[in-house]
């Protein structure tokens, strides 16, 4: 019992210190500018939601939140499908030049994206893509993919291979087997991984940036447009910084069945 | 070497249970002799995991109690219980050999390491494990595996009972026979009160020397195997038990006489029987149930036999299946010769000894 | 316990072609350049390895590389022990589970140069939360002046925002342990810690090799947050590899050794990587093949 409670000390320090800047953005989101620059308020004294207007009457706001889902969506939905098989396959398998390729997919997230900023535009301008959210959500895949097969073969390898073989045995066949059987044990992973696909290319602003314009602009523009006519425009940029939390949080809410629910490995 | 016993024993997962259908675990009595093999056999579902889970400690009963050797266990912590818990996939510490791995509780319990060595080497001996002792145990085949989770458990010499959870789960169906040896063999060497739980019927009844048959959280028979299969208390026992299993069909009494599809058989009426049908409610379910084995098959009509049409024949090598169709019903029949060609007459008679009578799916005798 | 199966290769085909379809060309043009004098739009010379010769002499670029190295090293170092910590304190299920998942994982939700900006306050000792603190206390605090505080600053920064990382894979990996460990654990009377030390670590193997992967690379390829924070400053204190390569890149708009300079900076990346994953793989395991 009394090893509970220090557990649960811990996890409340911990979560009150994580939460404090969040609460400090919270704060400078509904003061102005002034007020952010020239005293330190733990609430505004002055309350003004002026901020948020800015953001809310801007035009391209709003498009751009839904730009950012899609792409984002279409991303994590690639990802995990594309990842499946393969994180399967390196999981249960071994085949010429298995280790190579494993390690070659990480290679993948080793150069600062800033590096792929011209070629990607090169590419995405010659095929026609340029501005689409299919563009940025392929392009994202560079980064996300590689993290989804390592993480899903890494609870996949969790799973004893007798599993699978008893599965057999029973009659299933492999596609009622994966679904039925294989992916619910390995539901906490999923979940996971889908999350951190969200989160890698929520944040990416750069790449997002750079192969868009109109039709597929991003919250990024107005994540990266903060200077204002009197200087660096904190008041905004806290908001939208709050406002770019909540499809973040949606998204762990959903899957928290998936990453906390037990492994129940029951009848087969 | 304990005795268990189970007292009004039941288990609900509602706070007021208030219907059959509540609980996990319908009341139970029962006592299992010290030394005994008892298999837990039923469906997914029946609740033996769960009664297993009572018994090791693992889940706290709403109702009633679990005594070891006269002593109420039922709120002990596993720990205290001096019972072992194999699994059903192999439960090992992967980054210990298997000598450590064995030696595991034995630590933890503040042994010597000399006495430690000693039980170690002598656990493995009667596993058959000593020559992987010094291997590290996460590289070792599941069946191994499995062995030292076992192992695991007998290695406290102080432990009353194992329990098994459907073990041979993930083992190689040719590795299973061997298990099932070796446990036979712990079985008369160790003298250990031994609880199996399986959906498998092989398993259970060359295992136990009794089996405990469960169905939807209730207990409809416990017996040898000799005694559930010639004389099964419960519908549910003569369907499950077998391959294939009891034949069961409606039937009417009538004059005194057994009658099925209306026609006149030659059963003697049990005396219970007669009286629970004539002064038993309409709604009552009456079923006569006769097993395979003992269906007789004659190519021509003889006194009070049924007639029934060949739907299905089958030369399974040892035997013959038949499939008779009765009027709507179907009847499974074992026979040494061949009965006919599919889609010929056939004449079926049941003999008294072996045809039971059940109401409600309850045996009246 | 692997089959040997080459046909695997099929199931793998559409991840190779997705990855690399956005790798290779970039790469390619990154070597083109890299080994050529780019004079202006049409006009590039052929300088061989000139580039990754004169990269490798500048001074400057050692000293972001060993500023670099700390600061990973000290991530790690923090980071991961701090995440498998927390992510032990996390309750399995119910209500208060849901609460702090999606608590522990706002940090990572916000944009990168939002960070920046709200640390920017944050950390100020005048009107930041933080920094106001720490001096009323008695502490002179100051990360704009100070070499040691602006340090001290960005690290911190970046503890916060990316240890919910490896809490939340470490959290999804003892999920992952099936209830019967722990089951058998109780029975063999084993101690809290030893049912930490040889059942959660050692099935936490996987997730601790992605975790130390992914933070060692990223934290080697950080830009927007300390340059939003510091600047890379005072002077150069806070200044790392990723800014460094920034400022030749831009600041001087030279692409050919920035290319050149990208290269090697990948290649010490996969040098540093590739030993901390083989160097994991051993320490870890003799069974998963």
């Amino acid at each position: 019992m009394m090893r509970k409670n220090i557990s649960r000390l811990i996890l409340v320090c911990f979560l009150t210190g994580s939460l404090l800047p969040i609460y400090w953005m919270l704060n400078m989101s509904l003061k102005t500018n002034e007020e952010i620059i020239g005293v330190m308020t733990m609430w505004p004294t002055h309350l003004t939601f002026n901020n948020y207007l800015t953001i809310f009457t801007d035009e391209s706001w709003y498009s751009g939140y839904i730009n950012s889902i899609i792409y984002v969506a279409l991303n994590m939905v690639m990802s995990v499908t594309l990842a499946l098989p393969a994180a399967y396959a390196f999981s249960r398998y071994s085949f010429l030049g298995d280790k190579h390729v494993f390690f070659w997919l990480l290679t993948n997230r080793m150069t600062p994206p800033a590096v792929f900023l011209l070629p990607f535009f090169q590419l995405y301008s010659t095929v026609g893509m340029m501005d689409t959210h299919l563009a940025v959500a392929l392009a994202h895949l560079l980064f996300n993919v590689p993290l989804a097969v390592w993480i899903l073969e890494g609870f996949m390898s969790g799973i004893p291979k007798e599993i699978d073989e008893t599965a057999y045995i029973d009659g299933y066949s492999f596609p009622k087997f994966f679904v039925k059987i294989f992916l619910p044990l390995i539901k906490s992973g999923i979940g996971v991984t889908a999350f951190f696909c969200f989160m890698f290319s929520w944040v990416e602003l750069l790449l997002a940036r750079t192969l868009t314009s109109v039709n597929a602009k991003p919250i990024a523009a107005t994540m990266t447009r903060t200077v204002s006519a009197a200087g660096m425009d904190w008041g905004v940029l806290a908001a939208a910084g709050t406002l770019t939390i909540v499809p973040g949080a949606l998204v762990i809410w959903f899957v928290r069945h998936y990453i906390a629910k037990g492994f129940a490995m029951g009848r087969v | 070497m304990a005795r268990i016993e189970l007292v009004n024993l039941a288990h609900s997962y509602k706070a007021h249970p208030t219907s059959p259908s509540d609980y996990a675990l319908l009341p139970m009595t029962m006592t299992w002799d010290d030394g005994g093999a008892y298999a837990l056999l039923g469906p997914s579902g029946c609740g033996k995991t769960t009664l297993l889970n009572i018994i090791s400690g693992l889940v706290i009963p709403s109702e009633g109690q679990v005594l070891f050797d006269g002593k109420d266990v039922t709120r002990l912590p596993t720990e205290a219980r001096n019972i072992a818990q194999v699994f059903q996939f192999p439960v090992i510490y992967d980054t210990m050999t298997v000598r450590e791995n064995l030696a595991f509780p034995l630590k933890n319990r503040g042994w010597k390491t000399a006495d430690i060595t000693k039980r170690v080497d002598q656990i493995a001996e009667i596993l058959e494990l000593t020559s992987d002792l010094k291997h590290r145990a996460s590289g070792l085949t599941a069946d191994a595996k499995q062995k030292i989770s076992l192992g695991r458990g007998l290695v406290r010499p102080d432990v009353a009972a194992v329990l098994f959870d459907e073990p041979l789960t993930v083992i190689d169906p040719h590795l299973k026979w061997l298990l099932r040896r070796k446990l036979k063999e712990i079985h008369h060497e160790l003298k250990l009160s031994l609880i199996y739980v399986t959906h498998d019927q092989v398993e259970a009844l060359t295992f136990a020397d009794q089996v405990v048959v469960m169905t939807q959280g209730e207990v409809v028979q416990v017996g040898s195997a000799q005694v559930l299969f010639e004389e099964p208390e419960h519908t549910f026992v003569g369907y499950f038990i077998g391959n294939p299993g009891m034949n069961l069909l409606p039937c009417s009494v009538s004059q005194n006489k057994v009658r099925i599809n209306g026609l006149e058989t030659s059963l003697s009426v049990p005396e219970n029987f007669l009286h629970a049908v004539n002064n038993g409610s309409a709604n009552n379910v009456i079923k006569l149930g006769i097993r395979p084995e003992f269906v007789e098959c004659h190519a021509t009509s003889i006194a009070n036999s049924l007639p029934a049409q060949l739907s299905m024949v089958r030369n399974m090598g040892t035997h013959w299946l038949a499939s008779c169709q009765l009027g709507e019903h179907k009847v499974a029949a074992k026979l040494r010769h061949e009965p006919g060609k599919v889609g010929s007459p056939i004449w079926l008679s049941f003999s008294s000894e072996r045809t039971l009578f059940y109401v409600n799916d309850k045996r009246v005798r | 316990m692997k089959t040997y199966n080459n046909k695997a290769w099929w199931l793998i085909f559409p991840v190779i072609l997705s990855v690399a379809f956005s790798a290779i060309m970039p790469l390619m043009t990154v070597v083109n350049y890299s080994v050529q004098d780019i004079l202006g739009p049409d006009q590039a010379v052929f300088v061989g390895m000139e580039w990754f010769r004169a990269v490798m002499r500048d001074s400057d670029l050692h000293g972001a590389l060993f500023r670099q190295l700390i600061f990973s090293i000290a991530v790690l170092v923090i980071q991961i022990p701090l995440g498998i910590g927390v992510a032990l304190t996390m309750p399995a299920q119910g209500w208060r589970a849901s609460l702090s998942l999606v608590l522990v994982a706002l940090p990572l939700l916000i944009p990168w140069n939002v960070v920046g900006t709200i640390w920017q306050i944050f950390a100020r000792g005048d009107i930041g939360l933080l920094g106001n603190t720490i001096n009323n206390v008695g502490i002179s605090y100051n990360y704009t002046g100070d070499s040691f505080d602006a340090w001290i600053t960005v690290l911190v920064m970046d503890i916060w925002h990316w240890t919910p990382l490896v809490v939340l894979l470490c959290y999804a990996g003892l999920r992952a342990i099936p209830d019967a460990y722990y089951q058998a654990a109780r029975i063999d009377g084993a101690s809290r810690f030893a049912v930490f030390r040889f059942i959660q670590l050692p099935k936490l193997r996987n997730v601790l090799m992605i975790a130390v992967l992914l933070r060692f690379m990223d934290s080697f390829m950080i830009y927007t947050e300390p340059f939003v924070l510091t600047g890379g400053g005072p002077g150069n204190a806070t200044t790392f590899l990723s800014q460094y390569l920034t400022q030749k890149a831009v600041g001087q708009f030279d692409l050919g050794p920035a290319a050149a300079f990208s290269l090697i900076y990948f290649l010490i990346i996969l040098l540093f990587s590739f030993i901390l994953y083989n160097w994991m793989q051993r320490v870890g395991t003799g069974d998963q093949a």
